[in-house]
């Protein structure tokens, strides 16, 4: 059979027009469109003492301008909190323009309407602000101390307390043979996508309905979010999400100022409005993630197994929470990774600073939690002297253990049981792909050459897939062509290709016919959006599970008209077929045809299906009760809990004693998320995945200073990897099928940034034997780290040094 | 009324086509392809000459469309991602190996830097001695000038590998 295509390496079916320059994105759209630009905060706290536009009235060209006193209604109040929590006691919005103080710099003060950005950003800049400043808070020690408040009326800064534990803590730590306590801290990157935000408005002042497009993850919710901060009926609101060029977390964040503001001008001027964000305001104005100070206390045996865990953490949440306390949950809950921990017990202040907002980003806490587990794993380890790997080894959950219940609510509300996997399988595959037995040889190797060699490891579990739900539609037209369509969105993940293939596979058609639209409310507007590792798993299922609806009636009215029974039929290559029996068939394009009964034959197909094309049952209704015409199926797939992917990663570095440059040499990823749609498209999220985690623990940081002013906000400060910086990427896979799900998918899109901060820790701590608290390193800091005679010295080192074995 | 602008009308050839457009002195080549002559195919994600997704050809040459003025190309040649192709006169187009590459190997995801590699690719490529072995040297030199936050750069770097070998048997 040639249309089973699912599992197949397909080539992306959207790369024919990216690749020509014919790609579809934000700015490609609305050519006449007058253009939008903001007056944004340069203090990081403030109060707003005055807002003079005179200077900007005579600049030609300029059409509006809006502060806050031109908002009304729903408008003026705080955007909204998009997920609410019971721990989040003090939750804090921004507003569409800033209601007279400013909490962080880059929020939106003043938006500009020009017939140009030129001149939009030449009338911004006489736009004078007078501001009172306020005392700054920045990073998650200033939050704690609380020498300031962020919003005067929380004055010990934190938005959350989010607290999880699975049985009574304390007596299990004092009851564990050894316990050992440490404190690390981690820092913020953000997603930098290549495109920025941006939105297009457009109104139709006669339908009075507004089409928005927007470079976002859940076209479905922008919508809502309109209509409700608009006054607009939902049915006079559509939203497409047009090629968007990357996400990576910050574009599922919504609804953004300018996702109201550009709309309410566009009704108001009764002209189209498009906004682009330009990178700087990308830096200072989207969403950061990651920073945390983690605390952390494990007891353990003498054979390194885990007896109790604590762990208190920090988390910067940065000026406002309108995603909630998602990201903190996710660290709380992923934190525990592969490994049996019997009490545990984990509490996640989440606090306000005066910076961008933290929302998630690729791995969304993630990160962090390993970074946790797996620098623990190291520290017992160490302490006993045993090899790293034996130590997780013998506190992984055996593969016989499933479904294995943690006991702690993941961040959509539900249990974390994992569903599937083999722990022990992925380390077996790591240690051999990655040469872990050889560390030692390679490092005497590396020492005779001058060098500092490392070895590092880390493991993770990744829930994915959470719900609440997906949608998926399947019509097969009169032509043949099958449209598709769900509502969730694309960055590049090729979802165009791998819906395609469930579907040729499901339905047995050419994947030439199949055409998958994502993102676009007129098609589907039912969604809950692209993040978490769901896409897959969320509609891929839904859209199969809509293709199983079509086939099902398709093979019921091929069976009527070939007086077979449906259980006789095949479909192959878009033709309903009676196995075993050559000639008797249908092609799907006459039974969706067939399926449409009419009074009008609008072209040559469709008088198959007029009223006196052939004979008929006279005793049945044209369409059967229960029945309805056309050849299309809806489906949803909503899942019970999120299905649990999960991995393993090694890197060996070797670290120039003269200049401290951190050079990975191998990096080794074991990766799991059951059945795979498109193995080249997974590979390519692993690729992509790993170049981020290696970004986060060698080059990238957002670089505050006291003030609050984000001293790295481009390209050219912000070291965001080039392809020298990346490593080669060994990969291995491993499957075990989600039993949660029709296809046994499990996510992939995350995995790859999960692990790499804590296993390129390990592995440069290996290296120079000095204890790695603080990520990223850079070779400055490094340096000044081994030079520091107050630097704590890792067991290993002593012992190593002892026998010799160091350099 | 402040007047900021003023204006130039600008004669080029984009894409073998002359064109003329009348842009703001200030205008960008970039906003110019873009905007005024409508070809969106070249990106901007950072402006200011960083990332290369807005690389166009001028002359032959990799140019940061960012960072050069509409105005500096009176009278010279630009080649944008829409003009990589080659027209098979029988109302098709021959994909440059490079686009060839790029789709065979996975080489773009969101597609929004991918104009950009394209351009510096083609460019390295089209001026070496396609019989010559490729070297990783050069290779580094076509890739490592722009960024991508989605593939991690492996599936580009063989996609040069690809493209090369492409323009070898071809010769």
């Amino acid at each position: 059979m040639t249309t089973k295509l699912f599992g197949e390496p397909v080539r992306r079916r959207e790369d024919a027009r990216l690749i020509v320059g014919k790609g579809r994105y934000l700015d490609d759209i609305g050519h006449n469109a007058l253009a939008a630009a903001f007056v944004r905060s340069p203090h990081a706290h403030a109060r707003i003492t005055g807002i003079d536009v005179d200077g900007a009235l005579d600049v030609e060209g300029l059409v509006a301008i809006y502060t806050y006193e031109d908002l009304t209604g729903p408008m003026a109040e705080p955007l909204p909190v998009l997920i609410p929590h019971p721990q989040l006691t003090a939750p804090r919005t921004g507003y569409p323009l800033a209601n007279g103080e400013v909490n962080h710099v880059g929020e939106p003060i003043v938006m500009v309407v020009a017939t140009d950005r030129y001149i939009a950003e030449d009338a911004a800049e006489r736009i004078l602000v007078s501001y009172e400043e306020l005392p700054v808070i920045v990073g998650v020690d200033a939050a704690r101390a609380a020498a300031h408040a962020v919003h005067e009326e929380i004055p010990d800064n934190v938005a959350a307390r989010h607290h999880q534990q699975t049985g009574d803590v304390d007596p299990a730590l004092a009851a564990s043979p050894r316990t050992l306590s440490f404190t690390q801290y981690i820092e913020r990157s953000a997603c930098t996508p290549m495109e920025g935000k941006g939105v297009h408005a457009k109104w139709d002042a006669d339908d009075r309905s507004l089409r928005v497009y927007s470079s976002t993850q859940a076209s479905t919710s922008v919508r809502a979010a309109i209509a409700a901060k608009l006054g607009l009926s939902l049915e006079k609101v559509e939203v497409i999400a047009p090629d968007v060029g990357g996400g990576f977390g910050v574009k599922i964040v919504h609804p953004w100022p300018e996702e109201l503001l550009v709309p309410l001008a566009a009704i108001a001027l009764g002209q189209e409005v498009k906004w682009s964000e330009d990178r700087r305001e990308h830096f200072t104005s989207s969403a950061h993630e990651r920073q945390q100070r983690q605390e952390i206390t494990v007891g353990y045996d003498d054979d390194g197994r885990i007896t109790a865990l604590d762990v208190h953490i920090w988390h910067d949440n940065g000026a406002y929470t309108p995603y909630g306390i998602i990201v903190p949950i996710v660290t709380a809950t992923q934190l525990v990774g592969p490994y049996v921990i019997p009490v545990y017990r984990v509490v996640v202040e989440s606090v306000y600073t005066n910076t961008v907002i933290v929302t998630p980003y690729r791995g969304a806490g993630r990160p962090q939690g390993c970074y946790a587990m797996e620098r623990t794993m190291d520290r017992i380890a160490d302490a006993l002297d045993l090899d790293r790997a034996v130590v997780r080894e013998r506190n992984l959950i055996q593969a016989d253990q499933f479904p294995y219940d943690h006991h702690l609510t993941f961040q959509d509300g539900r249990p974390v049981i994992y569903d599937s996997g083999d722990y022990p399988g992925l380390l077996a595959k790591l240690r051999a792909l990655v040469g872990w037995s050889e560390a030692d040889a390679l490092r005497n190797d590396a020492a005779a050459r001058g060098k500092l060699l490392g070895i590092g490891m880390a493991m993770y579990v990744e829930g994915t897939g959470p719900g609440p739900y997906e949608g998926g539609h399947v019509q097969v037209l009169g032509s043949g062509k099958v449209l598709v369509a769900t509502g969730l969105t694309s960055q590049g993940q090729g979802h165009e290709t791998s819906f395609a293939q469930i579907v040729a596979s499901e339905l047995g058609v050419p994947i030439e016919d199949v055409e998958v639209t994502t993102g676009d409310t007129r098609r589907f507007p039912y969604a809950v959006g692209t993040f978490a590792s769901r896409a897959a798993v969320m509609s891929g299922n839904a859209i199969a599970l809509a293709a199983r609806g079509v086939r099902e009636k398709a093979l019921r009215i091929a069976a009527d008209v070939l007086e077979a029974s449906p259980d006789d039929l095949e479909i192959d290559e878009g033709v309903v077929q009676v196995r075993g029996v050559p000639g008797s068939s249908i092609p799907l394009r006459t039974i969706a045809v067939l399926s449409n009964p009419l009074r009008y034959a609008f072209d040559e197909a469709a008088k198959q299906a007029t009223q006196f094309a052939g004979p008929g049952d006279d005793s049945k209704p044209p369409v059967s009760p229960g029945d309805a015409p056309g050849l299309e199926h809806r489906d949803y797939y909503s899942p019970i809990r999120s299905t649990f992917a999960s991995g393993a990663h090694a890197a060996i570095v070797e670290i120039d004693p003269a200049t401290w440059e951190i050079d990975i040499v191998k990096y080794a990823v074991v990766h799991d998320c059951g059945n795979v749609v498109n193995p080249m498209i997974v590979e390519g999220q692993v690729h992509g995945g790993v170049a981020q985690g290696v970004a986060g623990a060698l080059y990238e940081r957002m670089a505050y200073d006291r003030d609050g002013q984000l001293q790295n906000a481009s390209f050219m400060d912000f070291l965001m990897p080039y392809a020298s910086e990346v490593p080669d990427i060994d990969i291995d896979h491993q499957s075990t099928p989600s039993p949660l799900n029709p296809l046994g998918i499990k996510g992939a899109g995350e995995a790859g940034v999960i692990p790499g901060t804590a296993a390129i820790a390990s592995a440069i701590e290996d290296a120079v034997g000095r204890r790695i608290a603080a990520m990223p390193i850079s070779p400055t800091e490094l340096y000044d780290l081994v030079r520091n005679d107050d630097s704590e010295l890792t067991e290993a080192y002593t012992r190593r040094s002892g026998t010799g074995a160091m350099a | 009324m402040t007047t900021v602008d003023t204006e130039r009308t600008v004669t080029v050839t984009v894409n073998g086509v002359p064109r003329e457009t009348t842009v703001p002195v200030r205008r960008l080549l970039s906003d110019a392809l873009r905007h005024d002559l409508g070809l969106t195919g070249t990106h901007v994600g950072c402006e200011h000459g960083v990332c290369g997704s807005c690389t166009v050809l001028v002359d032959g040459d990799p140019v940061r469309s960012c960072l050069m003025l509409a105005v500096q190309v009176e009278g010279r040649s630009v080649t944008t991602v829409e003009g990589l192709a080659r027209d098979d006169h029988r109302g098709g187009q021959v994909l440059h190996p490079v686009q060839e590459a790029f789709r065979e190997c996975h080489a773009l995801q969101c597609g929004f830097c991918t104009p950009g590699f394209l351009m510096t690719i083609a460019a390295g490529l089209d001026k070496r001695d396609p019989a010559a072995e490729l070297t990783e040297e050069e290779v580094d030199d076509m890739v490592g000038g722009n960024l991508c936050r989605c593939t991690g750069y492996a599936n580009i770097t063989k996609a040069v590998h690809s493209a090369a070998a492409a323009m070898r048997d071809a010769r």
